[in-house]
C-alpha cells in the first residue's frame, strides 16, 4: 500500500448530544447550538411504507398528511397557523423504515413547537370529511411527481419491485390509488394505536436552547402521555438475489431512455464499516465529472449523457436498514443498452479487482465531508439527521461522526466490499423505454 | 410580536418575545477589473459558500444564442490553458469543492462551495476557468451531446413547458421569455461559437462575487484579488432593452394530450426591492398564497383537494418583479380550480383581509427572512440576490420594522394594484380537449403554441 497523500479533513465542529428517556418510553435528544436565536423541533415515529400490510399501500404517507388535519385539542389548520403564525416553518416526510415531522421556530417559540408535537402525539381528530381531502391531495401529489412527470417514479418506485421479492420491500410506498381510496377512518384510527406510541418515537431538539429548561418543558409535555405497546421491531430480511433479475418499464412521456443497476449492500446498522465503504464506492463510480462512470460512459465512450449513483433509497445512506440497495443510474440517447451494461460492469470489475487508488479514495472522502459538513451546518437537517440516527442506532453522534468515519475508509475497504456485493449475478436491472412523449 | 394567533383553545403555550438574529459585518472591496467582492465571517462548519454573478448581457437573444448559454456554462468546466477537464474535477474534488455556472441573456452565475482551508486553491481555480477557458473540441463535443438531451428531457417536463409559455406569453420577443432552443440547434454548437460568445459578452464590470463562511473578511478580499483580479472579461457596455408591458387577455391553452394534471400559471408586474410599496405587497402574496396557512392553500388544497402544492410568490429579476401564482391541478377538476384562484384574487383586490391575517403573515414573514439566513448558503444566497439589486443587509435588518407598518389599508391598496385577477394573463397547459369547454365558461381562450 502506497503512502497515503490524504491531507486530514477540517475539524468538524462538536455538537454536544445529551439524551434522555421519559417513563412513557419517549426518546429525547438535545442538541444545544446558541449561534442563532432558532430552535428545531424533529419528531420521528417507527414506522414507514415498509411496514404496510398488503392492500394499503401508501397508507404510511397518507397518514403522515392526516397529522395536520387537526388534534383530539386543536381543529384543522391550527397546527400550521401556529407555527407559521409565529414565524416558524413546518413540514413532514415519509420514507421506507421512519415517518419525520418537525417545526424550524424563532426560540422564543420552544415551548409551543413541543406542545404542537405532543398535541398530535396524543391523539388525532379524524373524520371521513379529512380523510377523503387528504385522499384526494396525495393524488394529486402523485400525479404531479409520478404521473404527469418524465421518469416519475425511477428508480424509487420502480426499482424495488426488480430487486426485492418480499411485499414489504417491493411495494410502491406512494400507493396504488385503488388502495388509498380505500382508506378508512377506522384504519388510521388503528394505524396510530400500533405505531404513533410514545415509545416507538425520538424527540430532538436543536438550537437555541438551556439543557435543563428544556429537559422540563420536555417532560411537562410529554410526560402526561400514556404508555402504549409498541411493535416488536421489524425484520425486513430477504436473500441476496442468486441470479441477475430484469425489469423494463416503458414510459410515455420519457424522450430519453435510462437504465438502473442496483445492487445489495452490507447492513447499513449491523455492518456499518462496510456500508462506509459502500457510501464511497457509490461516490467513486458514479457521482460528480471526476467519478469512473462519468468518465468511461459518458466522456469515453459516450454511451450516456448523465450517470448518477445512490445509496438507500432516496440517496441518504443514513436513513435506512437492511435491506437496501446501492443504484446505479444512467440517462442514455434510446436505443440497445448492452454495450453501456458492459461498459459499466467493467468499471464495476475494475474496482473490484483493486483498481481504487488511495488518492482517489482520499478525494472522494474529501468531497463527501465538505457535502456532510454542509448538511450540518442547517439547523433543521441536522435535528432530522439525529432523530434517525438515535432511533435506528442510538446513535445521535454518528451524524457528527461521519467525516472522522468516512476519513477512516480506505481503498483496500472500497475494492473489497465492490468484489464481495457488487456481483454481476446478484444485480437488478432496470430499463426505462422511451414511449413517444410530446 | 404580540399576540397569539386568534381562535387558538387553551392551554397553548405563550410566545416569548421574537429576538431577531444578529446580521454579520460584511466586507467589501471593488477591484480594478469593476468587480466587487463582498466576504462576510460566518463560522459554524468549516466551508465558506461563493456566488457570483457577472454580466453578460445579449440584447437579442434566439435559439443559437440561448443554446450557446447552455453549452457554454457546464464547458467553463472542460478544461483551462493549464489543466485538462479531469484534472479540474480532481482538483475540485481533492479540495472537497463544488462549482456549477449557469448562464442566461442577462449574466453568468456561479454557485459553489470549498472547505475553509482551501478558499485560495478554490478561488485560484475559478480565476483559470474565467480568464483562460480552452473549449477543447471533444469536450465541447460531449457537452453539446449532454445539454441537446438534457433540453430534450426538459422540454418533456410539464413544469418547464409551462413555465416557458409564461414568459413568453409576458415577454414575446425580449431575452427574458427564455424558452428552450431546438435540440438540433444545440447538437451544432461549437468551440469557436463559445469562444466568441464567452470573450463577446462575459465581463468583470458591474459583476459581484460573496463569500460567505468560515473566513477571515480581509485575507478573503485579498486572495479574491489575486485570483480574479487579473481578468476584466469583454469590453463594453450592452444592456437589454426594458420589458414589455404585460397586457391581459384570454386564457392562454397550451395542449398536452393526455395530460393527467393541468399546470396553471398565472403572472403579473411586482414591485422591486427597492419600492417602498414592495412590503405591502409581500404580505398581500403572502396572505393570498404564500404559505401553507395562506389562503389559496386553504381553499383548493385543504377544502376542495384539487391540488397538492398551489403557491404564489414574488421573483426579483435586475429589469423588474414578477408576481407569479402557481397550480397543478386534475384535468377534471381544471376549471372549478382556475374559478377558485381568481375568487381568492378577486377577494384579495376587492374586500380587506383580517388584521389577524396580517399580522400572522407579518410573523411567518419576519421569522423565516431570519431562518433563511442562518446557513452559510442562504446567507449567501441572500446577499447576492440583495447585491444584485444594489441594496446591502441593512435591508434585511430594516426589513422587521417597514413591514411593522404595513396596515390593512396598505394590504388592500397593493392587491387591488397587483391581485387584481383582470389584469394578470393566465396560462393553462393541459389536455386541450379535456379543460377547453370548462375554462370557456369562465373566459375567452386562445390556444397557444408549444413553447
Amino acid at each position: 500500500m502506497p503512502a497515503t497523500t490524504r491531507r486530514p479533513p477540517p475539524p468538524a465542529p462538536a455538537f454536544p448530544v445529551h439524551r434522555f428517556r421519559l417513563d412513557n418510553g419517549l426518546r429525547v435528544v438535545l442538541l444545544p447550538d446558541g449561534s442563532a436565536p432558532t430552535v428545531a423541533v424533529a419528531v420521528v415515529y417507527d414506522v414507514g411504507f415498509r411496514s404496510e400490510p398488503e392492500g394499503m399501500t401508501g397508507f404510511a404517507h397518507l397518514f403522515e398528511h392526516l397529522m395536520f388535519e387537526g388534534s383530539v385539542t386543536l381543529p384543522k389548520g391550527a397546527h400550521d397557523r401556529l407555527v407559521t403564525g409565529n414565524g416558524g416553518v413546518m413540514n413532514g416526510s415519509t420514507r421506507a423504515d421512519y415517518t419525520n415531522y418537525y417545526e424550524q421556530l424563532p426560540s422564543n417559540a420552544l415551548e409551543l413547537g413541543l406542545y404542537l408535537e405532543a398535541d398530535r402525539m396524543r391523539g388525532l381528530r379524524l373524520c371521513a370529511e379529512n380523510v377523503a381531502n387528504q385522499i384526494a391531495v396525495v393524488k394529486e401529489e402523485i400525479r404531479v411527481n409520478v404521473l404527469n412527470q418524465p421518469f416519475g417514479g425511477f428508480p424509487w418506485i420502480l426499482l424495488p419491485p426488480v430487486m426485492f421479492e418480499t411485499f414489504a420491500n417491493a411495494h410502491n410506498g406512494y400507493g396504488s390509488f385503488v388502495d388509498l381510496e380505500a382508506a378508512t377512518v377506522d384504519q388510521a384510527e388503528a394505524f396510530f394505536d400500533r405505531y404513533y406510541a410514545p415509545a416507538n418515537a425520538v424527540l430532538v431538539v436543536a438550537g437555541d436552547l438551556d439543557v435543563e429548561a428544556t429537559t422540563g418543558l420536555v417532560e411537562r409535555h410529554f410526560a402526561p402521555l400514556p404508555a402504549r405497546p409498541v411493535p416488536a421491531p421489524a425484520s425486513f430480511a430477504e436473500p441476496v438475489p442468486t441470479g441477475e433479475r430484469r425489469g423494463v418499464h416503458h414510459d410515455p412521456l420519457a424522450p430519453l431512455g435510462a437504465v438502473a443497476v442496483a445492487y445489495r449492500v452490507p447492513d447499513p446498522i449491523g455492518e456499518l464499516d462496510d456500508y462506509l465503504a459502500a457510501a464511497v464506492l457509490t461516490e467513486l463510480l458514479a457521482e460528480g465529472t471526476a467519478s469512473r462512470l462519468h468518465q468511461r460512459l459518458v466522456k469515453r465512450d459516450r454511451l450516456a449523457t448523465h450517470v448518477g449513483g445512490m445509496l438507500g433509497t432516496f440517496g441518504d445512506p443514513f436513513d435506512v436498514r437492511d435491506p437496501t440497495m446501492l443504484q446505479l443510474l444512467a440517462y442514455h440517447p434510446p436505443g440497445d443498452v448492452g454495450p453501456l451494461l458492459a461498459a459499466l460492469e467493467e468499471e464495476v470489475a475494475a474496482v473490484a479487482a483493486g483498481g481504487a487508488t488511495e488518492d482517489e479514495v482520499g478525494r472522494v472522502v474529501t468531497t463527501m465531508t465538505a457535502q456532510s459538513l454542509r448538511s450540518l451546518d442547517d439547523l433543521m437537517h441536522r435535528a432530522l439527521a439525529a432523530a434517525v440516527a438515535e432511533q435506528q442506532r442510538h446513535r445521535a453522534e454518528l451524524v457528527g461522526e461521519l467525516p472522522a468515519r468516512l476519513a477512516a475508509v480506505t481503498a483496500a475497504d472500497v475494492s473489497g466490499v465492490a468484489g464481495r456485493w457488487l456481483r454481476p449475478e446478484s444485480r437488478a436491472v432496470l430499463e426505462v423505454v422511451p414511449g413517444g412523449a410530446r | 410580536m404580540s399576540a397569539a394567533v386568534a381562535a387558538v383553545p387553551a392551554g397553548v403555550p405563550e410566545v416569548g418575545r421574537f429576538r431577531p438574529a444578529k446580521l454579520p459585518a460584511v466586507a467589501g472591496r471593488t477591484l480594478a477589473s469593476g468587480l466587487s467582492v463582498l466576504a462576510v465571517r460566518k463560522p459554524g462548519v468549516p466551508l465558506v459558500q461563493a456566488r457570483m454573478m457577472l454580466p453578460a448581457p445579449r440584447p437579442a437573444a434566439g435559439d443559437a444564442d440561448r443554446a450557446r448559454q447552455l453549452v457554454l456554462a457546464p464547458t467553463l468546466l472542460s478544461g483551462t490553458k493549464r489543466r485538462g477537464s479531469v484534472e479540474v474535477a480532481e482538483a475540485l474534488q481533492r479540495i472537497g469543492a463544488s462549482v456549477g455556472f449557469s448562464l442566461d441573456s442577462e449574466d453568468l452565475r456561479l454557485q459553489g462551495s470549498t472547505l475553509a482551508p482551501s478558499l485560495e486553491e478554490f478561488l485560484t481555480l475559478v480565476g483559470e476557468m474565467l480568464a483562460e477557458p480552452a473549449f477543447p473540441g471533444d469536450e465541447v463535443a460531449v457537452e453539446r451531446a449532454r445539454t441537446a438531451h438534457e433540453v430534450e428531457l426538459r422540454r418533456a417536463e410539464p413544469a418547464v413547458v409551462a413555465r416557458a409559455a409564461l414568459k413568453r406569453r409576458l415577454f414575446g420577443a425580449h431575452p427574458y421569455a427564455g424558452g428552450l432552443p431546438d435540440p438540433a440547434v444545440v447538437a451544432d454548437v461549437g468551440g469557436p461559437d463559445l469562444r466568441r460568445y464567452f470573450r463577446g459578452r462575459v465581463r468583470a464590470r458591474g459583476g459581484i462575487l460573496v463569500l460567505v463562511g468560515d473566513l477571515r473578511p480581509a485575507r478573503a478580499l485579498d486572495v479574491a484579488e489575486a485570483a480574479l483580479g487579473g481578468w476584466s472579461g469583454a469590453a463594453g457596455a450592452a444592456a437589454l432593452p426594458p420589458l414589455p408591458p404585460v397586457a391581459p387577455g384570454p386564457i392562454l391553452l397550451v395542449d398536452r394530450p393526455g395530460a393527467a394534471q393541468s399546470n396553471l400559471r398565472i403572472a403579473g408586474p411586482a414591485l422591486t426591492r427597492l419600492d417602498p410599496g414592495l412590503p405591502a405587497l409581500q404580505l398581500a402574496t403572502m396572505i393570498f398564497g404564500g404559505y401553507f396557512s395562506s389562503r389559496l392553500v386553504e381553499n383548493i388544497r385543504e377544502r376542495h383537494g384539487y391540488t397538492y402544492s398551489p403557491r404564489s410568490w414574488i421573483e426579483h429579476q435586475p429589469l423588474g418583479s414578477l408576481l407569479n401564482v402557481s397550480a397543478d391541478v386534475g384535468t377534471a377538476v381544471t376549471a372549478p380550480a382556475l374559478l377558485e384562484i381568481r375568487y381568492e384574487l378577486g377577494r384579495m383586490a376587492t374586500v380587506p383581509v383580517g388584521q389577524d391575517e396580517l399580522d400572522a403573515a407579518r410573523r411567518y414573514l419576519i421569522g423565516t427572512t431570519a431562518l433563511s439566513t442562518q446557513t452559510q448558503s442562504g446567507l449567501a444566497d441572500y446577499l447576492l440576490a440583495l447585491s444584485v439589486a444594489g441594496v446591502g443587509l441593512d435591508y434585511l435588518r430594516d426589513l422587521p420594522r417597514r413591514l411593522q407598518r404595513v396596515t390593512v389599508a396598505h394590504v388592500a391598496a397593493a392587491a387591488a394594484e397587483h391581485l387584481a385577477p383582470a389584469r394578470l394573463p393566465t396560462v393553462v397547459l393541459g389536455d386541450a380537449a379535456a379543460v377547453r369547454p370548462g375554462l370557456e365558461t369562465l373566459d375567452t381562450v386562445e390556444d397557444g403554441p408549444h413553447p
